[in-house]
């Protein structure tokens, strides 16, 4: 690890500044992705800001047909949500199936969308169900804000600040873990919301995208049957030792079939 | 009042005595070590597989802040190779090609990983900052990443004056006898395999300390090792020239090994080189992502083999010709594993009259592999309990009703096979019986419907297996050509009041030596286990030992206790007899006691060792003082252990995942010291076993870059891979060691992989499949799954 200087700040404002102030600065939440990269030196930031002291970005609450979750909640904090699990609880239980139990302790909602790792789980939750990502000077709608792999709208000193879901009338789950990392080698998720059905595959391709046959098919029968036999095309998805394109393009089916009988 | 001590002996699951000291922190393992005014190395590795070195530039990294010295393998080209300990010779007599394995690069880099360069300095970070400074002038070579491409023509010469990249080409058995034994086949079967690569990766990393004692002139070494007296041995006569007398190797708490802390390795001899050189000590500890492209790798053949049959299913013949991948230079014990750790095992547990073997070494650009848990062992055993499903569905024999036909008798003992080995005791009929019964073979079908009515495809997989352990006999294997002996030493340290120390040459990495070693001395002297203290891992306190490997702790290091106890006894008895005035001859000992046969005249073991240490009223004249007896045991044979694996598992067909949802084994261990660490063992075993058929895989791509290099891509086993491992042992006793011991260590990683892949297999019997490569992942079944269903469609 390359020396850093480390700030704590307690507000977002002050958190911005400090970001604004230096380009090579780089914000920190729960640190799964950028403390192995500061580790093997593939990453030399000037300064690390440190989220965890900033009150506002933190919090899980139900405000009418959406729920609020502030960027600094935990993967646990939202799986043991009473109001997650009572509004989204296939958004609960993807928290709960993310990592191991230190990971949840450590990893934040905000930190993993922020990321945008296409093996990451949330951003096809984010996208699927339509949320708005808030920041610290906007808000972003899904479609908007995943530009792809490790690629967000965010710039580099706007800081999100927290992601509002709209309630959905059902929304499922369901993915294959790469066997090694146990990251999502490909995932479904499926909503119903009231502006229609929509379909987020990650893990797949390089970045997290909508499944839009797929879409079409549950808007007209919403049953696993009506995505059992739309084929995802290979093309452009990731391929690597643990599975070809095939293998995933196969998967992203299996588990939009596994998805919407979850989400019942 | 008498308090009668609960026993303690052979047979008790006595809890382990080291794990208070593990599970609460308190273990001192080397990176733990701190010495006075320690500094710190990093090595600079080859991000290359294959190059030439021009030029190295250190300018930069000698001026870097906290550096103390930068060393190249200029500076170090005065100094030998890392030896290699055991030489194998090709079917013509000459012996195998043995290039240098310098300890720092010299003019060229063999595979990702070969160290380059080493910084030291006063700390960690500083070193490594220093080391990104080094400018290394790469004139990048073509790389031959696999054997195949190693042994093409035109394929890239990765040692100066080997021609083919070949190592050796080595063979046992008659091949005349061999291929006319084929030609009156009623049926000849086929194969293919590869067996899969293997990281070892023990949960404590590689590490080193190099210290120096200016004023004496005496080097210590801390290191992770198996085996601290071989690696003095061989750091010292052939790589540093230290006398043994200056040169003490200490092995302190070593968090697993597996193998891949037995040889000797550069970071060894370059921090106690280093700190020689310095007077001061120089530490160097690997992180995850050194110790994959840096400690010895495993497995690695591809195989061709064929089995002769009569109209009977009665095995005629077996013919097999391997590649084993060395890597790029000759690990410490490599040439042995894919020759007399494999070929000398291909008849298992069946009477086949004939087996000829060819086995061609190569070496390639990548890692050096070496023994991991198991050894040969494990790719002999997967080879035959894989033929014999093949041949099974071949025949049409039911493959159990295919084993047992074959099966060398339970009164066919002593066993002498075609390859060499001499097979000393085994029930194989009995262990198969007992695992088909724990495991409910009668009742498979009908899991087989039940899972299918959940969608599942379930199989079942049986594996009858043998190994060879207890290494080893001096004589034999130096005729084979390993460059030590394989005997084992033990001390016997009665104290004045009757407690006991206990030094061997064994070496404790997660075993439980501590404790099992305490039960041997609490069986048969009657010294409560507490009171029995076992030290290994120093070379300044234990007698000239060989260490842990290949299951030889107990069958060699216990029957060298043994032994010690012998001589221990033997002596009390002289001193009881003077104390209690009678003959020696009818003095008897039992736990403990001493007694005048046929009276109540007794003396304990506390009071003999007394009067040894205080020899007032003695026979000095007769005998010396102290109770302290050191015994070598050479083993008469290898010992046997074998028995019977069965896995159960069930296939998604939608995502190919394969679970194993129950594993039985059955394992003659020979007599059991203790039936929990056996257990625990075994488990482990499996659990390797398991990973490599189903998860585990090294990986390089062609230009021979570690694809498979971190735990994000490389799949360790984990605790929710794994089933309950059901584990019971049926003992047939050792014949020729002293406590009947057979060994337990490696039997769950060389008798599950093919009772996985045997069950995949049955499971996959509806889509045409023959064979399923390890690892069995979920990519590669729905590979097969879909293929099967194209066709089925089509």
């Amino acid at each position: 690890m390359y020396d850093f200087a480390y700030h704590k700040p307690t507000s977002v404002a002050d958190a911005v500044k400090l970001l604004a102030a230096d380009p090579d600065a780089r914000p920190i939440s729960g640190g799964h992705t950028l403390l192995p990269a500061l580790k093997h030196r593939l990453n030399k930031p000037s300064s690390v800001v440190d989220l965890s002291g900033i009150a506002e970005l933190k919090g899980i609450r139900r405000e009418g047909d959406r729920i609020v979750i502030g960027a600094m909640a935990k993967h646990k904090e939202i799986a043991e949500s009473a109001e997650v699990q009572a509004a989204i609880p296939a958004l609960a239980k993807m928290a709960g199936s993310i990592g191991d139990i230190q990971v949840r302790n450590r990893g934040t909602i905000g930190g993993s969308v922020a990321n945008n790792d296409p093996a990451a789980d949330y951003p096809a939750a984010v996208l699927a169900l339509g949320a708005t990502v808030v920041t610290s000077k906007r808000r972003i709608a899904a479609d908007e804000f995943f530009q792809g792999m490790f690629t967000t709208a965010l710039q580099p000193d706007e800081l999100l600040v927290a992601i509002e879901f709209p309630v959905p009338q059902r929304a499922g789950y369901a993915k294959m873990r790469n066997p090694a990392s146990r990251y999502v080698m490909a995932g479904a998720f499926v909503a119903k919301i009231a502006d229609g059905v929509r379909v987020a595959i990650n893990g797949a391709g390089p970045g997290v995208f909508r499944q839009k046959a797929m879409e079409a098919a549950l808007s007209a029968n919403w049953s696993p049957d009506a995505v059992a036999n739309i084929k995802q095309p290979a093309d452009g998805l990731n391929s690597d030792i643990h599975g070809s394109a095939e293998y995933r393009a196969h998967l992203v089916t299996v588990m939009a079939k596994r998805a919407v009988a979850d989400a019942g | 009042m008498n308090v009668v001590a609960p026993f303690e002996g052979i047979g008790v699951s006595v809890k382990r005595k080291e794990d208070l000291r593990f599970l609460s922190g308190r273990g001192q393992y080397t990176d733990d070590i701190v010495r006075p005014g320690q500094t710190y190395a990093y090595i600079l590795r080859s991000p290359h597989a294959h190059a030439r070195i021009n030029r190295i530039d250190t300018a930069a990294a000698q001026a870097s802040p906290g550096v103390v010295a930068v060393y190249t393998g200029a500076d170090l080209a005065a100094i030998g190779g890392l030896p290699c300990g055991w030489q194998i010779h090709n079917k013509d007599g000459s012996p195998m090609a043995e290039p240098k394995h310098p300890v720092l690069a010299e003019g060229k880099v063999r595979h990702v990983g070969d160290p380059v360069a080493v910084v030291i300095a006063d700390s960690r970070e500083r070193a490594k900052d220093a080391a990104e400074t080094i400018l290394v002038d790469y004139e990048v070579l073509p790389a031959a990443a696999t054997m195949q491409a190693a042994l093409a023509p035109g394929a890239p010469a990765i040692h100066d004056g080997i021609a083919g990249n070949l190592c050796y080409d080595w063979h046992i058995g008659d091949k005349a006898v061999n291929d006319a034994a084929f030609a009156a086949a009623a049926k000849v079967v086929t194969f293919e395999t590869t067996n899969n690569r293997l990281v070892p990766n023990a949960m404590e990393p590689r590490a080193a300390i190099g210290d120096y004692d200016t004023t004496t002139g005496e080097h210590t070494l801390f290191t992770t090792s198996q085996n601290p007296h071989v690696i003095r041995l061989l750091m010292g006569a052939f790589v540093l020239q230290i006398p043994e007398s200056k040169l003490r190797v200490v092995a302190p708490d070593v968090g697993g090994g597996f193998g891949s802390k037995i040889y000797h390795y550069a970071e060894e001899a370059i921090v106690t080189w280093a700190a020689a050189r310095l007077g001061r000590p120089v530490k160097w500890t690997a992180d995850r992502s050194e110790s994959f492209m840096s400690d010895a790798h495993g497995r690695d053949h591809v195989t061709k083999a064929s089995l002769a049959l009569d109209a009977n299913g009665k095995i005629l013949a077996l013919r097999v010709h391997t590649q084993a991948n060395m890597g790029a230079y000759l690990s410490t014990f490599a040439p042995c594993v894919p020759t007399y750790l494999y070929a000398t095992l291909l008849a298992g547990v069946y009477t086949t009259p004939t087996i000829y073997c060819e086995v061609k070494a190569v070496f390639t650009n990548t890692v050096p592999v070496d023994a991991y848990r198991g050894a040969g062992r494990p790719e002999a055993t997967f080879l035959l309990e894989r033929l014999m499903d093949v041949a099974a569905k071949e025949t049409g024999i039911d493959r159990v009703e295919l084993r047992r036909r074959n099966f060398i008798p339970a009164d066919a003992f002593p066993y002498q096979t075609p390859v060499a080995l001499q097979y000393d005791s085994g029930d194989y009929q009995s262990t198969l019986d007992e695992a088909l019964a724990t495991a409910d073979w009668a009742g498979f079908e009908a899991r087989r419907a039940e899972a299918a009515r959940r969608g599942k495809l379930r199989g079942i997989g049986v594996s009858t297996y043998l190994e060879a352990c207890g290494i080893a006999p001096s004589a034999v294997v130096g005729s084979l050509g390993a460059r030590a002996g394989l005997y084992e030493v033990g001390t016997i340290r009665v104290h004045p009041t009757g407690s006991v120390t206990v030094l061997t040459g064994a070496h404790s990495h997660g075993q439980g030596h501590e404790t099992t070693f305490a039960q041997l001395v609490s069986d048969r002297l009657g010294v409560p286990v507490a009171q029995v203290d076992v030290v290994h891992g120093d070379t300044a306190k234990i007698p000239f030992g060989m260490g842990t490997y290949g299951s030889r702790s107990l069958a060699v290091g216990g029957s060298a206790m043994f032994k010690a106890m012998d001589k221990i006894i033997a002596k009390g008895k002289k001193i009881a007899a003077h104390l209690m005035e009678a003959s020696v001859d009818d003095v008897e000992f039992d736990r403990g006691t001493f007694r005048v046969a046929g009276t109540d005249k007794t003396k304990s073991l506390g009071e003999i060792a007394l009067t040894a240490y205080v020899p007032h009223n003695y026979p000095i004249e007769e005998i010396e003082p102290g109770l302290d007896e050191t015994a070598f045991y050479d083993p008469k044979n290898f010992t046997y252990p074998g028995g019977c694996h069965i896995a159960e598992v069930e296939i998604d067909p939608d995502t190919g995942r394969v679970a194993v949802v129950q594993f039985t084994a059955v394992d003659d261990v020979g007599r059991v010291i203790n039936p929990m660490i056996v257990e625990g063992q075994v488990q482990g075993g499996v659990a390797q076993g398991i990973g490599q058929a189903l998860l585990e895989h090294a990986v390089y791509d062609t230009n021979g870059q570690l694809l498979s290099g971190s735990m994000m891509d490389y799949t360790m086993p984990r605790a929710d891979d794994l089933p309950n491992v059901g584990v019971a042992t049926h003992t047939t006793l050792c014949t020729h060691n002293p406590l009947g011991v057979k060994g337990c260590g490696e039997v769950g990683a060389i008798g599950s992989p093919p009772a996985v892949i045997n069950a995949v297999v049955d499971a996959l019997r509806d889509y045409g499949v023959s064979h399923v490569e390890m690892p069995a992942t979920p990519d590669r079944i729905w590979g097969i799954i879909n293929a099967g269903r194209k066709m089925a469609a089509e």
